[in-house]
Parts: structure tokens; sequence; C-alpha cells
């Protein structure tokens, strides 16, 4: 049996111009490295940094129904949202297993803008497709878009000045539509990397001109390795690894994606008014290695000589120079403080249960 | 860029030096290439045995952990303690200053068993087509 054709993204062939190393990701061939990872990473936290993320499921929702209906989908009460503004969300099932993370914009009215992962865009759109009522039509913009998300401290002064465009306007979360480049350009204040920065969105034929004037204003090219790493010092979960059908919201530490007292009913709503009131059985928590050795996703965690979880995410954190990785616990042994070890191929690592996220950018 | 003449490579991309009866290991540059950004080096204790063609040691870069292997067999009677600070030596510098491990060769014919750097060159440039 062969394998399906990777897709590629309207930027592919800037990757390969810039000498990227390109690897498989749900189903996409995408730039693993442009010139290393740690040093796209630092990039990052201590300037500007962007990623094609062109591989994200994109679906815009139009139609006097598109507030209502999502809002019987997603755990956030997207209805409430004003114009310009966004926030994340899960789609769960009826157990209330997450089937995908997502983050939800209201561009009007009656127009919102789901982005989903990758991995999970056909299961999103089908999910969509089934749920939304008819009046809230579903337009797929994955292929017809290019997506960039710019990270950093400078970025949103570098992307304000080489776009022409007041960014730092936006509040955290908001979104805004505007004229570029005989197309449309949304900008949102949001990202994965625990920096400050925008998500761009444009038309895939206009992407390449986007990625090179950002380029030529020193926006550095960063694959999606430094994309993992950034986002686990930022402990945000990744769908795939810390996050499945058989995880919870609550689970993830991560209630304020999740509306219930408002008392509108969407799918899974039940089960977790259920998990709200007993409590999560296991949360996510933040382990730190306290001596050398690198742990990783798969690697059991200890308790004494009790396996008591597993790594879901796990790696080197180049900002504090060890070893970090998240992995869901008993929530006595959750707490900040509680010291573990995590099995490295064999051999025992002490960590640290840490509060999160490990990094966070200082104040400027 | 060929690599250095005077060593002898294995398939698991380590190399070895031989000076008096002595081997130096390291990696080579097409494997710290394709590693990536190095973090940790774990290398044995001074006085270790170790075996041709089994790991002496585990070497992790951000993507991934890898095993080192000896090129030869004998005693370990050096390690570089550099890397523990600095694993990124193996990066810049995989044939001098990156290098690993000293070991005492025990059966110097083992080396007819690596291979030269042209026979290595050709293997490199045979795995990255595959």
């Amino acid at each position: 049996m062969s394998e399906p054709a990777l897709l590629r993204t309207p930027l592919y062939e800037e990757h390969v111009r810039l000498g990227a190393r390109m690897a498989p990701f749900a189903g996409w061939e995408m730039p693993l490295q442009y010139r290393g990872i740690i040093e796209e990473h630092m990039a990052v936290r201590k300037a500007a940094g962007m990623f094609d993320v062109s591989h994200m499921g994109r679906f815009e929702v139009r139609g006097p129904e598109a507030a209502a209906g999502l809002r019987r989908l997603c755990t956030y009460a997207v209805d409430r949202l004003a114009p310009g503004q966004g926030h994340y969300a899960f789609l769960c099932n009826e157990g209330g297993g997450i089937l995908d993370d997502i983050y939800v914009f209201r561009l009007d009215r009656d127009r919102f803008l789901v982005v989903a992962n990758a991995a999970n865009a056909g299961k999103v759109r089908r999910w969509l497709e089934a749920h939304l009522p008819p009046g809230a039509g579903l337009i797929d913009r994955h292929r017809s878009t290019t997506m960039v998300a710019v990270q950093g401290p400078q970025a949103v002064a570098i992307c304000s000045a080489a776009l022409a465009l007041s960014l730092g306007d936006l509040p955290r979360r908001g979104c805004m539509e505007t004229a570029w480049a005989e197309g449309t350009l949304f900008a949102s204040r949001t990202g994965y990397t625990g920096e400050d920065g925008v998500e761009l969105v444009v038309e895939a034929e206009a992407g390449p001109a986007l990625w090179r004037r950002l380029l030529a204003a020193g926006v550095v090219a960063c694959g999606l390795g430094a994309r993992d790493t950034l986002r686990l010092e930022a402990a945000l979960p990744l769908y795939g690894q810390d996050i499945d059908e058989g995880v919870n919201p609550f689970e993830l530490g991560l209630a304020f994606a999740v509306s219930l007292d408002d008392g509108a009913p969407f799918i899974g709503r039940e089960a977790l008014l259920r998990v709200r009131e007993r409590g999560p059985q296991r949360l996510l928590a933040c382990l730190r290695a306290t001596e050398r050795g690198i742990m990783r996703a798969g690697y059991p965690i200890y308790r004494g000589q009790d396996e008591v979880g597993k790594v879901t995410s796990g790696g080197y954190s180049p900002s504090l120079g060890t070893s970090i990785g998240m992995g869901f616990l008993p929530p006595p042994l959750a707490q900040p403080g509680t010291a573990l070890t995590v099995g490295v191929r064999g051999r025992p690592l002490p960590v640290q249960v840490v509060p999160r996220p490990f990094y966070r950018p200082p104040r400027p | 860029m060929p690599s250095p003449k005077d060593l002898r490579y294995t398939k698991e991309h380590e190399w070895v030096r031989v000076e008096d009866g002595t081997g130096t290991v390291g990696i080579t540059d097409y494997a710290q290439d394709q590693l990536g950004d190095i973090v940790y080096v774990k290398l044995p204790e001074i006085g270790t045995t170790v075996k041709q063609m089994e790991p002496f040691g585990e070497i992790e870069s951000v993507k991934a952990v890898s095993d080192l292997y000896s090129p030869v067999s004998g005693e370990v009677v050096e390690v570089n303690a550099e890397l523990e600070e600095r694993p990124e030596l193996v990066n810049l510098d995989p044939y001098g200053r990156g290098w690993m491990i000293r070991v005492r060769l025990s059966d110097p014919s083992e080396l007819e068993r690596l291979m030269t750097a042209d026979e290595y060159d050709a293997y490199v440039a045979e795995e990255a087509q595959a």
C-alpha cells in the first residue's frame, strides 16, 4: 500500500528556498527547522519568529444561525463574543471527551472563523457539517488561504511596520480584517508560543509575498521543531500528545475555555457538569527535571516504585536549559513541589512538579 | 564535505582515530547535522569495558535520543568531560572538541571491519538518497 502524497502549503517553495529540512506532519510536508531549533526558539523569545501554520484547518461559519449553531458545539460561550474578539474552546463529544481544541473568532455578527488542528481538520469539518443548523453555512478556507503565526516580543511592532497596519491596537485574543494586497488580511493577537504576537491569514496566492515581506523586515523563519519547544515551555497542550477523545478540559486545567454557567446547552455539557462537580480524576501536571537527562513522550512517571502516569509531552527547554514535560497525574500528586521520577530508558530521572507555565516572558 | 581520511567509521556514524593503541571516538559531521542541536551526551565512566558495535552511551538532541555505538572494543581510559557543560561542541566541532571517549584497544584487528573515509562517504550518499 502506498502512502498518500503529502500536501504542500502555499509557502512550500519559500521553505525550500530557505533550505528548510522538511518532514511529514499530519499529512503535510512541513518545515521542521531552517537554521536550528534552538536558534529559532531563541529568536521567538528575544525578538520575532514566524511559522507557516497553513496546515491548520480554517473554516468560516456564516449565517443568521452561526452564533447559536457554534454555541451548541463549543464548550466556550462563543455566541457572547463581540465582533473582533476570539477565544480558545473545545469541541467535545457527548461524554465530554475532546474532539479538538480550537480557536473561534467572531469576524462580525453573523460570521466566525474556526481554526482547528491540522490532524483534526477533516474530523472538525465533518462534525461542523453534521451539527450546524441550516442557517449556518460552512466555508472551508483550508486550501484557499495561507496562515502565518508571527511571535515574539517584537512581532507586533515589526508586523505593523512591515505591513502598514496598526496591529498594536488589537487586544489580546482580538481580531480584525482589512484589505491587503488585492485581498483580505485577517489578523489576531494570538499564538502558541507563550509570547505576544499575531496570526495572519491571507489568500493563498498572497502568502509568499507576505512571507517575504516579513522575512525582509527581520522576522526569523521557524519550523515545527521550535514550535514544539516553545509551546511546551508555555505548557500549552498538543492534540494527539496531551489531548485525545479520552481527555476532558478539566483534566487539562483549562476551565477558562468551558462556559457552564450561561445555561446554554452544548454537546458534552452534561458530562462536563458532572466532571466539574466531582472534580477531575487526573490533572495534566508540569514536570521539570532536577538532574541531567531528557524526558520524552511515553516515558513512565513514578512515585517511589509505583508508576503513577506517563509523560505525554517532553523534551529539552532551551530557555531553562533543562528537560521539561507534562503528564497526567492523580490530583494529589499534581501539586507543585511533588518530587517524582521519570523512567528514562530504564534509569530514574528526578523531576519536580512545578507551576504552569514553565516559562513566562519578562514584563516589558 | 569529504570525511577526514585518517579516521575509520561505523554504519551508525561514529568515527575512531587510533594513535598508539588508543582510539578516540566521536560521531561524524553527517550524524551531528542529522541530529540537530545536541543538548545532552551520556558517557560511560572511566574504566568501563566497551565492545565493538555495542552501545557505550546516549546522545540527546532537541528532537530525539540515540544510542552511541563503540567502533572498537577495549577499556575506556578517558571521557570528554567538557561535553557535560557544552554538548553543543559535538555540533560545532564533531571531529575535534566534540570527541566523546578514548578506548585502549583490546583487539586492533577490529579496525579492519570499519569503513574508510571513502567507503563511509559513499555509504552516507546512499543513505541520503534512500
